[in-house]
């Protein structure tokens, strides 16, 4: 479904992500934690071609195709989708408007009016969101929370392949993560696959991860099951650095 | 000719007025630049009374007598000698439709706009398929004692009202352009809504349509006696095709005691052309004036709507919104005194800047001594589509009375590579996600027009963002 091979990025001249391999079978949910500053948020925007950042070596590919040289529309369109941890404010746009433009943009199939209206009504209430939020303008004046239920709302609409949610969980309080979880859960399945990225393991006791990686200093340095994430919260991430820090590898 | 007649019943048939004349050889291959024999010609043609032969000729001595502003747009290009001040009707309408350029041609087809208007777009003939439409209406305005006819039309039919009203809220001396165009002033509408009479339907200059109405010196007069309510529609939002370089417009607006004028206008002129209008409007006693104005297309626009508050209780508002693709420049904004107590105002300026484009905000607020009690606000707001765009706000204040509310916020945003980042990632392509922010910023403004309006508004900035309008 996704693979990553060797995958290295750069900002500004300064390599963030050195040299990154992971692969993501269809319908499996991943999770990648790490510390701040691993290069976990740069990974996320990079799969979907955000143009700050610079690819300069590795492959990206998406169902067998290669997705470094598509357009952020374009990946969306082939089924990717990312949940971004700061979504930008768009003033004067409503959210039903927003969602109008981008659930038709994705699809082959023009939604009709009426059919628009029913899937955003259904997928709110999973949301557990006033339909009035809909008239909002996007983000706009948005509470943490908001933005991140507004997110996974997207998700829902866009019926992506694969999600790549970015710190969805940080900010939100036990319910607001719970609403966030069912939203994910309801479309888990055998063609929806999952790229979790977090600092901490608290949203993976709702979201049941297939695979737990580590990310330290651009890199995957430890994989395993979800008994990981278990590990890890009970020695912490310093842990992390004394067994796996760039000095130790090299 | 069936076409013959309808132009009789519509009272449109302006040009049987002077058809005779001697001077019907000299309109015919007409000459360009101004001096008193044009603008006696032009009067003469038009069969009009003494009184306004001389509102024009001393019109014309305060053109000439009045250096071109300085301040404002570039005007250094404008040649006043090379432009036509006034041609017939009936040589506007013996332009064929394979003279206008194709990217007019091409826009009229991406907005969809029915040949028969396209034709009157262009100014190449009469909109007929209005008719019907105008005919209901027209009587039942007639029957509620409204006036809605073009200028010449009201000058003929309501001498008297012209007479007192004409030339008072913008005397002819009130700045150089302002000035050409009382001199040279043709076509424009003038209403009249009499005491407690609402019309429910926006007046649309679209229905009253003539080959004058598109001119380059049109002239409008909007009374709205006490209690009356009107809502005018000026122009349309597809582009406004003229060989002429200039257009200096003129519009007067008077709303008695308790009377609600809105002016709604969006100008789409063609990119070589210099928009330079004066807007007035004076408001009564409790009395509300509003302006809704867009500008877009030109080389330069220089226009500033302005509400006169000279009544207790009367309330002003503009809203302008403005986009200044590569090479123009939009000099717009607005302007309100507040001239008597308890007086409120808003103004609301959006500005859109593209490539080489550059957008001014330009306003006057001022609050005369007396004018206790009066509460403003102020907001413009830029947004730069990219890095070589440019914005420049000026916003003059002056204030003279202590007792008032006044408030002024000034933003300018740029469209961030964040925000398209995050549309796109959602599968808008670059230029629909640089729309979509774009109709957001000006939504304030589309939300006050009416539904077509807007859509055509939103549509009409898009088309110019893809750089496919000429």
């Amino acid at each position: 479904m996704l693979k990553i091979e060797n995958l290295r990025v750069e900002i500004d001249g300064n390599e963030i992500v050195k040299g990154l391999d992971l692969e993501v079978g269809k319908g499996e949910i991943h999770a990648i934690m790490g510390p701040n500053g691993s290069g976990k948020s740069t990974f996320a925007n990079v799969l979907l071609g955000h143009p700050r950042y610079e690819v300069t070596d590795g492959t990206v590919t998406f169902e067998g195709q290669d997705v470094l040289e598509l357009e952020p529309d374009e990946r969306a369109k082939l089924g990717m989708f990312l949940a971004f941890q700061y979504p930008s404010e768009v003033p004067g746009v409503s959210v039903a408007n927003f969602l109008r433009t981008a659930v038709n943009s994705v699809r082959e199939e023009e939604l009709s009016p009426m059919e628009m209206y029913r899937l955003l009504q259904e997928k709110m209430a999973v949301m557990q969101m006033d339909p009035k939020f809909a008239e909002r303008y996007l983000n706009e004046g948005f509470s943490g929370g908001e933005k991140k239920r507004n997110e996974i709302l997207q998700m829902l609409m866009l019926d992506p392949r694969l999600a790549i949610m970015d710190e969805t969980d940080s900010g939100l309080d036990i319910d607001a993560l719970q609403v966030v979880a069912r939203g994910v859960n309801e479309v888990r399945g055998p063609e929806f696959s999952a790229v979790i990225i977090t600092h901490y393991q608290r949203i993976l006791r709702y979201i049941e991860p297939d695979r737990v990686h580590v990310m330290l200093d651009g890199r995957i340095v430890t994989s395993g099951g979800k008994e990981l994430a278990d590990v890890l919260e009970d020695k912490g991430y310093d842990w992390v650095r004394q067994e796996f820090s760039a000095g130790a590898q090299s | 000719m069936p076409e013959d007649k309808s132009i009789q019943e519509l009272g449109l048939d302006t040009y049987k007025y002077g058809f005779r004349d001697p001077e019907e050889y000299f309109f015919k291959t007409p000459r360009k630049g101004i001096d008193p024999e044009i603008v006696a010609m032009i009067s003469k043609h038009k069969n009009e009374p003494e009184w306004m032969l001389e509102f024009r000729l001393n019109a014309l001595e305060a053109f000439l007598e009045r250096p071109t502003p300085q301040w404002g747009g570039d005007l250094s290009e404008l040649n006043f000698d090379d432009i036509y001040y006034y041609i017939r009707p009936m040589e506007n309408q013996g332009r064929s439709w394979d003279d206008v350029p194709s990217d007019i041609k091409n826009t009229f087809d991406k907005l969809g706009i029915p040949q028969a208007e396209r034709d009157i777009l262009a100014g190449v003939g009469a909109q007929y398929e209005s008719e019907v439409v105008y005919h209901s209406l027209k009587e039942e305005w007639e029957n509620a004692g409204v006036v809605f006819l073009d200028m010449d039309g009201g000058l003929r039919e309501h001498e008297d009202l012209v007479r007192e009203y004409f030339g008072t809220i913008i005397p002819p001396d009130d700045n150089k352009f302002a000035a050409l165009n009382s001199a040279v002033w043709s076509g424009g509408s003038f209403v009249y809504v009499p005491p407690g009479v609402h019309v429910d339907i926006p007046l649309q200059a679209y229905f009253r349509i003539n080959a004058e109405n598109m001119g380059q010196f049109e002239r409008t007069l909007i009374i709205a006696d006490e209690g009356a309510y009107v809502h005018y529609i000026e122009g349309c939002t597809a582009p406004t095709y003229t060989t002429n370089s200039l257009h200096s417009a003129v519009v007067e607006l008077i709303a008695k005691p308790n009377a609600r004028i809105r002016y709604s206008t969006i100008q789409n002129w063609s990119h070589n052309t210099y928009n330079l209008v004066t807007k007035r409007a004076v408001a009564e006693e409790n009395a509300t004036v509003e302006w809704v104005d867009g500008n877009l297309g030109s080389k330069l626009t220089m226009k500033y709507p302005a509400v006169y508050l000279m009544g207790e209780g009367a309330r002003g508002e503009v809203l302008s919104v403005a986009y200044a693709g590569d090479g123009q420049h939009q000099d717009a904004g607005g302007k309100v005194v507040h001239a008597a107590p308890n007086t409120s105002s808003r103004i609301t300026s959006k500005s859109i800047s593209k490539g080489t484009g550059r957008s001014t905000y330009r306003g006057l607020l001022k609050v005369h001594e007396g004018a206790e009690g009066s509460k403003s606000r102020v907001e413009c707001d830029a947004l730069l589509l990219d890095e070589k765009a440019r914005t420049d706000t000026y916003p003059y204040i002056e204030i003279e009375e202590k007792k008032v509310t006044t408030e002024h916020e000034a933003t300018v945003s740029k469209v961030g590579e964040d925000q398209l980042f995050y549309l796109m990632s959602r599968g808008l392509s670059e230029e629909e996600a640089m729309a979509m922010v774009v109709n957001g910023f000006i939504e304030p403004i589309a939300k006050e027009l009416p539904l077509e309006y807007a859509i055509e508004l939103n549509r009409l900035i898009q088309l110019e963002m893809e750089g496919s309008v000429g």
